[in-house]
């Protein structure tokens, strides 16, 4: 579904990025982890076509991303704060997202009603506007939005942080449910070692830029990475 | 400790991502500054002579005091619309052992070298001189002078308390706008002679030094109530604190007719509606539209034919100015969210479009009954709105490919009081001067009807190659994707 080839991002001779092949097959769900500055939300923006690669490729099914937006109908995302629109309410601007992605408000519905118990009943129905809202149900509300209009791809950047221990794990239980029923390819970047295990069946390290390691996941997957981070 | 702070301000001018458009921005102010200080110099040359020339039975100094109110009055107006506390980022400086009065104390010392401050100097100097030099009393005369730099001062706070107060309601210069009226009909009326009195009251000063101490006080005063104001809003629980807006919704079903434009029109309306900085161009609709009573029913405007094109311009054009030169900053919050969602830039563009084009057909609609000062006006301001949808809504929206400032809408920062600048009436010259330039000279050279039809001829033009226009545009704004992203991405 994505392969990534020769793909690097330079700032001013310094390179943040430079993965030279990186194939994610379709309906697998992909862990990133590094440190801080390892390349996992510039990998996350040169997917997105936010920022250029400064050489190299990255095809999603088949499509440029630098080149056609075609990829945009299939792909959806949630980075940051950025992506919300701080004063629409949770329920416009799941309307919205879903128009941009041709679906009517019934079908906004349809989805969003699945999440009630993700939400936590304190984003539906609460006369507030996204920007009044605190930090974890901003990225509530952003991520549910990130899975309207049936995406064959979904990239969530550290989904984790800032999530109360009861969404985390109901969280997990959502990528868990994307990628083994749906056949969508989720991509997820984390700090948390034990989360990523828990939810991606392949997990890629990075370190300033470069891919170090590349795990399947098993049993044995979270000592390695924790002796791995442990230095 | 006001080191540190300089460096901090030295570091943020120069290190931010719009350095280049702020310089030219600058040296543009910089000249108008220029500009001013010369024309003040001027006025404090000539002052003398010319009112002696003009009334030699009077005291010139009397009468320059007796001006001196309309002075305060007209530099309070001025003031604050132009002048803006100066911004200091400073949370992130709350944790760190500085005391908050010094954060505050420098803001508002900053305030004090505003050159609002200095420009009455240019004039009070030379006039000063002069005056000593045709041998009034040299100890009343500098008293005198210095009595002029605290009233301006005390202008300086005055300002800022208007603005903080005001800064919290709708429609934020109704309040200034009203209080000067009130104190200008006061005296007009004669119900209570202000400036006559403030006239006497500059003259006792000036002849008896110690009463300085009274305007003094009353500076003092007004920096303490500033101090004040500052100091509480700098506790963080004042942006913290969950200010949570009861929602105001409505389903814009009307906006559906628009077809595939009319998610971005409802988003564009909403943004317009529940954010305080886009909604505050929507109350200047009212005061643009006024615009025009500035200048008709005066008899010399009547006479002024060329000049009906820029009224037309600006009154018929005033959102589009307002709001179109902050395209596409508007959305910087979001900026990201827009460009990795399965949208057409043209949509997003043409939805812009489509709003200023509105609201230019709405405000012709409504400044029709301008026909009363003659039929003339209506058909200038005809043309000047055909010329606003064909010719100005493309360049704005062309000047947007270019921008690379973000808009902060979730506005909270302490000290900020963002509201209109100077800047943001340059932008909006050339759009009224260049259709100005042109109707004046095809008025000069042919007639009223030529100048009229180049303006309208221009307009279709532009409306008839609407679609070319766009596809340009859109990849223009396309080719500085990436810089924009960047742009909007960096805190100020």
């Amino acid at each position: 579904m994505i392969v990534t080839s020769n793909l690097s991002k330079k700032y001013n001779d310094t390179t943040v990025l430079n993965i030279e092949k990186l194939d994610i097959p379709k309906g697998q769900s992909f862990g990133l982890v590094g440190n801080n500055g390892a390349g996992k939300t510039t990998f996350f923006s040169l997917l997105l076509d936010l920022i250029q690669p400064t050489s190299g490729h990255i095809k999603n099914n088949n499509i440029l991303v630098h080149e056609s937006e075609d990829w945009k109908p299939f792909t959806s995302s949630f980075i940051d704060e950025s992506f919300l629109i701080g004063y629409l309410t949770a329920e416009e601007y799941f309307y919205f997202i879903g128009e941009l992605r041709g679906q009517n408000r019934a079908d906004v519905d349809k989805l969003v009603s699945q999440f009630s118990d993700f939400f936590h009943g304190e984003i539906l129905n609460q006369k507030k506007y996204l920007r009044d809202l605190s930090k974890g149900n901003q990225k509530k509300a952003g991520i549910v939005a990130a899975l309207i209009g049936n995406p064959e791809v979904i990239i969530l950047d550290e989904p984790f942080a800032n999530l109360d221990p009861t969404t985390q794990i109901r969280l997990k239980n959502i990528i868990k449910d994307l990628a083994e029923k749906r056949g969508v390819t989720v991509l997820i970047s984390s700090h948390d070692l034990m989360h990523v295990t828990d939810v991606c069946e392949r997990i890629v390290v990075l370190e300033k830029g470069q891919v170090v390691k590349d795990l399947a996941t098993s049993e044995a997957t979270l000592r390695e990475l924790e002796a791995h981070f442990a230095g | 400790m006001i080191k540190h702070f300089l460096n901090l301000e030295w570091k943020q001018f120069f290190r931010s991502a719009t350095m280049g458009k702020s310089l030219a921005l600058k040296i543009l102010m910089g000249f108008f500054a220029i500009y001013f200080m010369a024309s003040f110099l001027i006025l404090g040359v000539a002052l003398y002579p010319g009112l002696k020339k003009a009334f030699p039975e009077k005291d010139p100094f009397i009468i320059v005091n007796g001006f001196v109110f309309f002075w305060i009055l007209g530099d309070l107006m001025i003031r604050f619309f132009f002048q803006k506390l100066p911004v200091m980022s400073v949370k992130p400086l709350l944790t760190l052992p500085i005391k908050r009065s010094s954060v505050v104390n420098f803001v508002l010392g900053k305030s004090m070298l505003s050159f609002f401050n200095f420009l009455p100097l240019f004039a009070v100097i030379p006039f000063g001189v002069t005056l000593i030099y045709k041998s009034y009393d040299p100890m009343a005369v500098v008293t005198w002078m210095f009595l002029i730099l605290i009233i301006a001062l005390i202008n300086n706070f005055l300002n800022f308390i208007i603005e903080s107060l005001s800064s919290e309601t709708e429609l934020s210069f109704l309040p200034v706008i009203v209080l000067i009226s009130a104190l200008y009909g006061l005296n007009h009326f004669n119900i209570i002679n202000i400036s006559s009195l403030l006239s006497d009251g500059i003259i006792a000063i000036a002849n008896n030094p110690l009463l300085l101490l009274v305007p003094i006080g009353l500076l003092a005063g007004l920096y303490f109530i500033n101090f004040k104001i500052l100091r509480k809003k700098l506790f963080l629980d004042s942006s913290l604190k969950t200010k949570v807006q009861e929602v105001k919704a409505s389903n814009l079903e009307w906006t559906q007719k628009f077809g595939d434009i009319a998610p971005f029109m409802q988003l564009d309306l909403k943004l317009l509606w529940r954010n305080k900085r886009p909604k505050s161009t929507v109350w200047m609709l009212g005061l643009g539209l006024m615009y025009g009573l500035f200048f008709y029913p005066q008899p010399m405007y009547q006479n002024m034919v060329w000049f009906y094109a820029f009224i037309g311009i600006f009154v018929t054009g005033i959102f589009l100015i307002n709001f179109g030169q902050f395209i596409p900053a508007w959305d910087s919050g979001y900026y990201k969210l827009l460009m990795s969602q399965n949208i057409k830039y043209e949509q997003y563009l043409k939805s812009k479009y489509t709003l200023m084009t509105l609201s230019v057909i709405i405000l012709f609609v409504l400044s029709i009954p301008y026909v009363y000062f003659g039929w003339k006006i209506l058909v200038a301001h005809f043309a000047a709105a055909i010329y606003n949808i064909g010719v100005n809504t493309y360049v704005i929206l062309l000047g947007g490919s270019f921008n690379r400032k973000k808009i902060d809408l979730n506005q909270r920062a302490a000290f900020n009081f963002q509201g209109t600048g100077a800047v943001q009436w340059l932008i909006g010259l050339p759009l009224m001067l260049l259709p100005m330039a042109l109707f004046a000279a095809a008025y000069y050279i042919f007639n009223f009807e030529v100048g009229v039809a180049v303006l309208i001829v221009l307009g279709l033009l532009g409306i008839v190659f609407h679609q070319k226009i766009m596809a340009f545009i859109t990849k223009k704004y396309l080719d500085s994707k990436y810089q924009m992203i960047n742009a909007f991405s960096q805190d100020e």
